[in-house]
């Protein structure tokens, strides 16, 4: 009996245990910095300026989930926002119209990732990278190599502007879109048969899941997240800026391992991936308020990518073990 | 089956001082996990030019002793093992397992499938020694003869993921031969091949032909360890046999002095009798299900008719294609043409998908349980959960608790254990893993159960409980076609048996025409 409570006891500590390494970290640089890091308005600027990171992890969730990789997720970003700011700013289109335009381009990067991957038979990892260059190739020759600004203030007032409880609304989208996705994965069958193409591909087939059709699926949706990202960016910045989005695809990576070590461990969860977001953010924030450089950020988002894969690979080999 | 041998074996110098020592001698043996003790005291020896059979149960302790005679596990206190008369470090290690002249073929053969039939044959000696010039011509010719010497039909320069089932086995039981060979230092001119469950995934004609390379090998000199649980084969192949229960010794023996019974019985501790579960012929009412013309592969069209509650076995020589049927039948492996007509209902077969075949009510349970059953790092739960999910609970609003009672209900019904359904599929043993997909499958109500090798790795006590899920099914009105290299097993449970040859039905036989050598005879006949 008192096995079986230390076991839960674990189990519940590895769940919650990068909140607690999140609050420790929190804590640390609120000792070192209480006026600086510990105010309100840094925290509601963490949580709203990390959205865009937020909802390009959860994109990659649903195909990881699968089994398939989406590299292109980050050009699709900087894709589906150029897309937007060129009908927007240089056509005049509605900002409505500009916004379905990008989100109808994710959607197309999508489809033709899955067609590739899947009509050929092509390793997702291979397909996505291609296509992401490629993207990202449309993307400076459609936005002429510039960044595109004087996009409508009705989205960046509705992205970065208006706040509730301080935060930018930005924040509350991310945080719906986890919230679906959480909802979806775990409680619908749409979710169940992405874990079983996932874990086994043969097995699912046989099992009567149509898998060519799941895996599409997945492509298309984190096609479609790609391009609320980079909707959510130019919100962010009230401009296009046809590079600096494809820096988010390390991050969102990071996150969306080290987020499969924590809430439901072994397995990609959104919560995870947005705890583990601002987790990281966090340091990076701390660090620069403690006045480290700037080439921290790629010592902490590529240090916690590798021992973020390490972490899962010990949980997935604990399992094996069991087994 | 008998094997005559062309070879006799060539007797060297140094044999006779030997022969005094057993090829092996283990002594007290133990080893616990956890609390739990796994082997205890466990004592046995191999002679030299023998097979010598492992038996046992699944958890029995086979796999643990050779997981310790490979390296993998340390053995608790002070056990001796001696090769040869000499004592072999301990825990052991890779390379004083070459230098005593010891090899092992596991169940899953360590072959690399990308890879060359040659490339594999070196594979050992690449990770044992390096060398900066490989003569691929010289290693070619050199497989070749080796083949040619155990008359095995391969050759070295093609891709290993061109080669049957049975060819790879038969690789790998001559690549762990010849690194018996290369380490020749005079000392140990003969050495002991592990043999750990090569035949599951055989049918019956190629356990034949792994048989006889494995009599040449013995002719050769080595001494071979057969580990097993069909005991059919273990009084075929093996001179002596050693049977495990819970971990402790049940018997050691000479195999031609004991029948299948007194094996059974120290297997399992008591006496089970398959065969007497055989049921009395019974006459059905109109047929259910009708195949028609199926053809596919290697299959000639292929028809038949199954009433309620009929089972009806498909056997036959290896690619004869008595497998092909249920799975062409179910859209695993895409069919030419051929209609499956189910309660008056008819659909063509070419196309057919398996997301249609359950829609219409026809449900596969592999022979592969962890390639194509099920998935090993999800829990019992999610596994047997995933064709009713929308059923058990709503496809947009899953309930865990009605999922989690669902399976434990199942869990319940077809006595899985342990009874826990939240433990990952892969944790289970090969008979619980089945009754799990039994469980999955039959929940659903089907109409026609197709089953490929149903008794596959499954222990004895486990098998009873297999067929009786089948019959329950059954007499609930379902129809199964069941593919089965072991003729034994069709024998207690099939009301009518088809033998395949060529691809098509070449004897049908029915009720009481059904038993163990007719079913042998119908499949060796030639026609």
């Amino acid at each position: 009996m008192e096995g079986a409570g230390r076991a839960a006891f674990t189990d519940w500590f590895e769940r919650l245990a990068l909140l607690l390494v999140w609050a420790a970290t929190i804590a640390l640089f609120g000792y070192l910095r209480p006026d600086s890091f510990l105010t309100w308005s840094n925290f509601a600027t963490i949580l709203g300026s990390q959205s865009v990171i937020v909802v390009v992890a959860l994109g990659l969730i649903v195909p990881l989930t699968a089994g398939d990789y989406d590299l292109s997720i980050a050009s699709n970003l900087t894709f589906a926002g150029t897309v937007l700011a060129v009908l927007n700013v240089n056509h005049g289109l509605s900002i409505g119209v500009s916004i379905a335009a990008a989100l109808a381009v994710g959607l197309a990067i999508g489809l033709v990732n899955g067609f590739f991957v899947l009509y050929f038979r092509m390793n997702s990892l291979i397909v996505t990278m291609g296509v992401g260059t490629f993207a990202h190739g449309l993307t400076l020759w459609l936005g002429d190599q510039q960044t595109i600004s004087g996009v409508s203030e009705a989205l960046v007032d509705a992205v970065i502007v208006r706040r509730f409880l301080g935060v930018p609304l930005g924040f509350y989208y991310a945080l719906i879109v986890c919230a679906i996705l959480w909802y979806l994965l775990s409680y619908s069958t749409v979710g169940r048969r992405l874990l079983f193409v996932g874990r086994g591909r043969e097995v699912a087939r046989l099992s009567g899941i149509a898998v060519d059709r799941v895996r599409l699926g997945s492509f298309v949706s984190s096609g479609l997240m790609g391009a609320i990202a980079g909707v959510l960016y130019v919100g962010t910045t009230g401009a296009a800026d046809p590079s600096s989005g494809l820096t988010f695809l390390l991050p969102a990576f990071a996150a969306a391992f080290l987020g499969a070590t924590t809430i439901s461990p072994g397995r990609f969860n959104p919560w995870g991936a947005m705890i583990s977001v601002y987790f990281l953010v966090t340091g990076i924030t701390g660090l620069s308020i403690l006045g480290v450089s700037t080439f921290v950020q790629d010592l902490f988002y590529g240090g916690a990518l590798v021992i973020a894969v390490t972490l899962s690979q010990i949980v997935r080999g604990r399992e094996e073990r069991l087994a | 089956m008998a094997v005559a041998l062309g070879r006799a074996s060539e007797a060297g110098p140094g044999d006779a001082a030997q022969a005094d020592f057993p090829v092996l001698r283990v002594e007290r043996l133990s080893k616990s996990f956890g609390g739990a003790r796994a082997l205890d005291e466990v004592s046995f020896t191999v002679r030299h030019g023998e097979v010598h059979g492992l038996l046992g149960q699944n958890g029995s302790g086979k796999s643990t002793v050779i997981k310790i005679l490979s390296g993998f596990h340390e053995p608790d206190g002070k056990p001796a093992i001696e090769i040869d008369g000499r004592p072999l470090p301990l825990p052991v290690s890779i390379s004083s397992l070459r230098v005593h002249g010891v090899s092992f073929v596991h169940q899953h053969l360590g072959l690399l499938p990308s890879l060359t039939v040659l490339e594999n044959l070196l594979l050992s000696d690449f990770a044992a020694e390096t060398r900066w010039f490989v003569d691929w011509r010289a290693e070619a010719k050199r497989a070749r003869e080796l083949f040619e010497r155990y008359e095995i039909k391969l050759d070295p320069l093609v891709s290993l993921s061109n080669l049957t089932p049975v060819e790879r086995a038969q690789l790998a039981i001559v690549r762990a031969f010849d690194e018996l060979g290369r380490e020749k230092h005079g000392t140990h001119p003969r050495g002991l091949l592990v043999l750990d469950e090569p035949t599951p995934f055989l049918p019956a004609r190629d356990v034949a032909s792994l048989f006889r390379l494995i009599r040449e090998i013995v002719a050769d000199g080595a001494s071979v360890i057969f580990v097993s649980h069909d005991i059919d084969e273990v009084l075929e192949i093996t001179d002596r046999a050693t049977v495990l229960r819970d971990g402790r010794v049940a018997g050691s023996f000479e195999t031609c002095a004991m029948s299948k019974a007194d094996i059974i019985r120290l297997i399992v501790g008591q006496h089970v009798d398959l065969e007497a579960l055989r049921p009395a012929p019974r006459s059905f009412s109109a047929p259910s299900i009708v195949i028609s013309e199926l053809k596919g592969g290697i299959l000639e069209p292929f028809s038949a008719s199954l009433s309620p509650g009929e089972v009806v076995g498909l056997t036959g020589l290896i690619g004869s294609g008595y497998d092909e049927v249920i799975y062409r039948l179910y859209g695993a492996v895409p069919a030419e043409g051929g209609a499956l007509e189910i309660d008056g209902a008819s659909t063509d077969i070419a196309g057919q998908m398996p997301q249609r075949s359950i829609a219409l009510g026809c449900v596969l349970i592999p022979g592969d349980r962890l390639g194509s059953g099920a998935i090993a790092g999800l829990s019992v739960t999610e596994n047997i959960s995933q064709p009713v999910l929308g059923r058990v609970s709503r496809a947009w609003a899953l309930s865990d608790a009605a999922l989690s009672r669902n399976a434990a209900g199942l869990a319940g019904r077809f006595d899985v254990r342990p009874r826990d359904p939240t433990k990952l599929f892969g944790s289970l043993s090969g008979g619980n893993q089945q009754k799990v997909l039994l469980a999955k499958w039959l929940q659903t109500r089907p109409r026609l159960i197709l089953l490929d090798e149903p008794t596959q790795g499954v222990d004895v006590g486990a098998r009873a409980q297999v067929f009786s899920a089948i019959a329950e099914a059954a007499k609930e009105g379902a129809a199964a076609l069941c593919a089965s290299s072991d003729h034994e097993q069709l024998t207690a449970i099939c009301d009518r048996v088809f033998i395949f040859n060529r691809g098509r039905v070449v004897k049908e036989l029915v009720g009481a025409q059904i038993n163990k050598s007719a079913i042998a005879e119908a499949c060796y006949k030639i026609h």
